[in-house]
């Protein structure tokens, strides 16, 4: 365990003092946001039907910033190298990799995404549930993308690639996720049944990705 | 415990780049790897350390503890230092240290009565970096991030240690330092495999040359008595 | 004693020892002639007591803007003039008008509420504000990620020129388009439509608040100066180091 603690601590550490640290996210989420009126006009009601789809895809794509450094920056200065010297299953350190991801780049958005949502003209209970199912959501995104950053991982500019690779994975996450937070505010749809759907998608994520990322990483490594 | 190697070919990027390698390495023995460059040295170093798969022979190592590999018992040092910029000196190592620190380090590998691990600020004192443990590694030069690299192998106790150019970018007098603390680990029983260009003034260290005369094979040439620089 | 005196970044942080005190004094005292004119004043016939919000919010609004221009013209001495304080300057302001443009959305929003029954709307003049609100951050961010300050700087002025349109977009925004963001009273041809017992407490509280940036900024970049004096000597130390 101590291992795995010493990883993650390094990781959030890292993340937090390179470049702009934490709040680059969730600056790039304020501009997403932002540029949408520009984009569907500022009709109010217009964005009210759409805020909770929009928060989610600007989540979305925040959430795969530093994604594709998870792995290569620790390649590029040998790190990686020596932690397949490390007692800690492979999978396990991914495991913690993902984990450092989403508390440092990823939970600031789900924090900040209500205090955006009152520019998209959402009312409380919007609020609500969208917080919600991206609290539940995002980890899936973290995780599926750790595959991604595994495949990735020996080339110097991945981020488009695991872009490409990554966001048509992530599409389940996505219908649910909306899904459910449309659901809190209206629909024929009770909010339980994309959510829990939701949460499956989550917790299978949890286990896929770290194995499929460590598969990906020890054939990338050879 | 001993490191032994049985017929080793490695075959990379569509080209053979050895094969045919035989060597042990026996409890306060070192092994120097020479040879120009592209024979293969850094190949075999990461072949033992298990980031590669031999394509043919077998490696093994006797008396140490049969549930972890190889590479689990070994310390790399690679070409690059591992080095986080935007943590401090200290902070760097006490990572690795508890990283790589496991209990069993020293169980069953025969090493000496006073093998207990250094803690991070002695190994950061013993490589000469003690006074600036609280730096930003971003302030570093080459060699004294190489010095923070080598001080992990101090920190945290394996048998195997397995250097890749270690003096490269050392001045000399970091140069004595990293002989001190390997003639320490094969004293306490540790083994020792280097690829080096330059003479690591270890006595009696064996010396394997890649890729000299048949490149298709080489095997190891006990060279007695100090290599000379 | 010229700017060009004020170049020493010694005599620049000896200067700002003896000033920052007065400032600070000066500071106080005029938020507390602000705020009891502000207190003073007459509620408004249909907001009632709300409308006062107005004597943070446009303040904040007005300091926002003038912190980007004073980072103009640091990115003109940066750039052009080449001033080794400049940078100090720009870099030392960014944080200051940030919170001034984050106050003046934040009043605004909680005033506009009651008002307008919403807290957002993407009308130009408050569009514009977030707009200068995320420039502010994009330029804060540039400082951090760039490690050497003085390429940051260069970097940071480019940018800060550029962004500078939105300041006229911003005060024209209420004539230009049709906006909800009531229009000009203040600074009108034809003078102010506001009441002396509402615009004295009005200026009175930009003066307050205008001290109060000169503070901040005088202290954020003595702040600054010791900073890379800091690294400076963590470089000497690390190279020194045998």
């Amino acid at each position: 365990m101590m291992p795995l603690r010493a990883l993650l601590l390094r990781d959030m550490r890292v993340a937090v003092r390179v470049g702009g640290g934490a709040l680059m996210g969730v600056l790039f989420f304020l501009v997403v946001v932002t540029l949408t009126p520009f984009a569907v006009g500022p009709d109010l009601a217009l964005l009210k039907r759409i805020g909770p789809a929009i928060l989610w895809l600007a989540a979305l794509l925040a959430s795969l910033l530093a994604l594709d450094r998870l792995f290569a920056g620790d390649h590029e200065d040998g790190s990686l190298d020596l932690i397949l010297t490390g007692r800690a299953p492979l999978e396990l350190v991914v495991a913690a990799k993902g984990v450092a991801h989403w508390l440092t780049t990823v939970l600031p958005l789900v924090i900040a995404a209500p205090l955006l949502g009152l520019f998209l003209n959402l009312d409380a209970q919007a609020e609500a549930g969208l917080m919600l199912t991206l609290l539940v959501g995002t980890p899936a995104l973290t995780f599926i993308g750790l595959i991604g950053a595994a495949i990735g991982v020996t080339l110097r500019r991945g981020g488009l690639l695991l872009a490409i690779i990554v966001l048509p994975l992530t599409v389940p996450v996505l219908i649910f996720g909306v899904a459910a937070a449309n659901a809190a505010v209206s629909g024929p749809v009770p909010f339980g049944t994309p959510f829990t759907v939701e949460c499956a998608l989550t917790l299978a994520s949890l286990v896929v990705g770290p194995f499929a990322a460590a598969a990906a990483l020890r054939l990338e490594m050879e | 415990m001993r490191l032994t190697a049985v017929e080793l070919a490695c075959h990379r990027g569509g080209r053979d780049v050895f094969s045919g390698v035989s060597f042990t390495v026996g409890p306060g023995e070192a092994l120097t790897v020479t040879g120009r460059n592209g024979a293969g040295k850094s190949s075999l170093l990461r072949l033992v350390a298990g980031f590669l798969r031999p394509t043919a022979g077998s490696l093994s190592l006797d008396g140490g503890d049969p549930e972890l590999s190889v590479a689990e018992q070994a310390h790399y040092l690679g070409h690059q230092d591992a080095v986080k910029p935007s943590l401090s000196v200290g902070e760097n190592l006490q990572f690795w240290a508890a990283f790589l620190g496991g209990s069993s380090a020293g169980v069953g590998s025969g090493l000496g009565a006073g093998s207990g691990a250094l803690k991070v600020p002695d190994a950061l004192a013993v490589m000469g970096l003690r006074d600036i443990s609280a730096l930003p590694a971003a302030y570093l030069s080459a060699g004294q991030r190489r010095r923070l690299s080598i001080a992990r192998l101090i920190a945290v106790k394996r048998p195997l240690w397995l250097l890749d150019e270690p003096t490269s970018t050392l001045d000399t007098t970091a140069q004595d330092r990293l002989t001190e603390v390997m003639r320490s680990h094969l004293t306490d029983g540790g083994l020792i495999l280097a690829a080096t260009h330059a003479p690591l003034e270890l006595a009696g260290a064996q010396e394997l040359r890649l890729g000299d005369l048949d490149p298709k094979s080489a095997s190891a040439v006990p060279v007695g008595g100090e290599v000379l620089s | 004693m010229t700017l060009t005196d004020l170049a020493n970044p010694s005599r620049f942080l000896r200067l700002a020892d003896i000033a920052i005190p007065w400032l600070a004094g000066t500071t106080a005292i005029a938020f507390a002639y602000a705020i009891h004119r502000a207190i003073l004043a007459p509620d408004d016939y249909q907001q009632g007591a709300t409308v006062k919000i107005m004597f943070l919010h446009v303040p904040s609004a007005w300091l926002g803007m003038l912190c980007w221009g004073l980072m103009t013209v640091a990115a003109l001495g940066t750039l052009v003039w080449r001033h080794p304080l400049a940078d100090v300057a720009a870099k030392a302001a960014a944080p200051i008008g940030a919170a001034f443009t984050l106050l003046c959305l934040v009043t605004g929003s909680l005033w506009g509420r009651p008002e307008w029954g919403t807290y957002w709307v993407w009308d130009a003049r408050l569009t514009s504000e977030l707009i200068l609100f995320l420039l502010y951050l994009g330029v804060i961010a540039l400082w951090r990620t760039v490690e050497d300050p003085l390429r940051a700087a260069r970097a940071v002025a480019i940018i800060t020129l550029v962004g500078a349109i939105d300041l006229p977009i911003i005060k024209f925004s209420v004539d230009w388009w049709n906006t909800l963001h009531q229009g000009s009273s203040v600074f009108r041809l034809g003078g102010s439509t506001i009441d002396p017992t509402i615009l004295v407490p009005l200026f009175a509280m930009t003066l307050a608040f205008t001290l109060l940036f000169a503070t901040l900024l005088l202290a954020a970049m003595r702040n600054e100066i010791l900073r890379r004096r800091v690294r400076t000597l963590h470089l000497t130390k690390a190279s020194a180091a045998s």
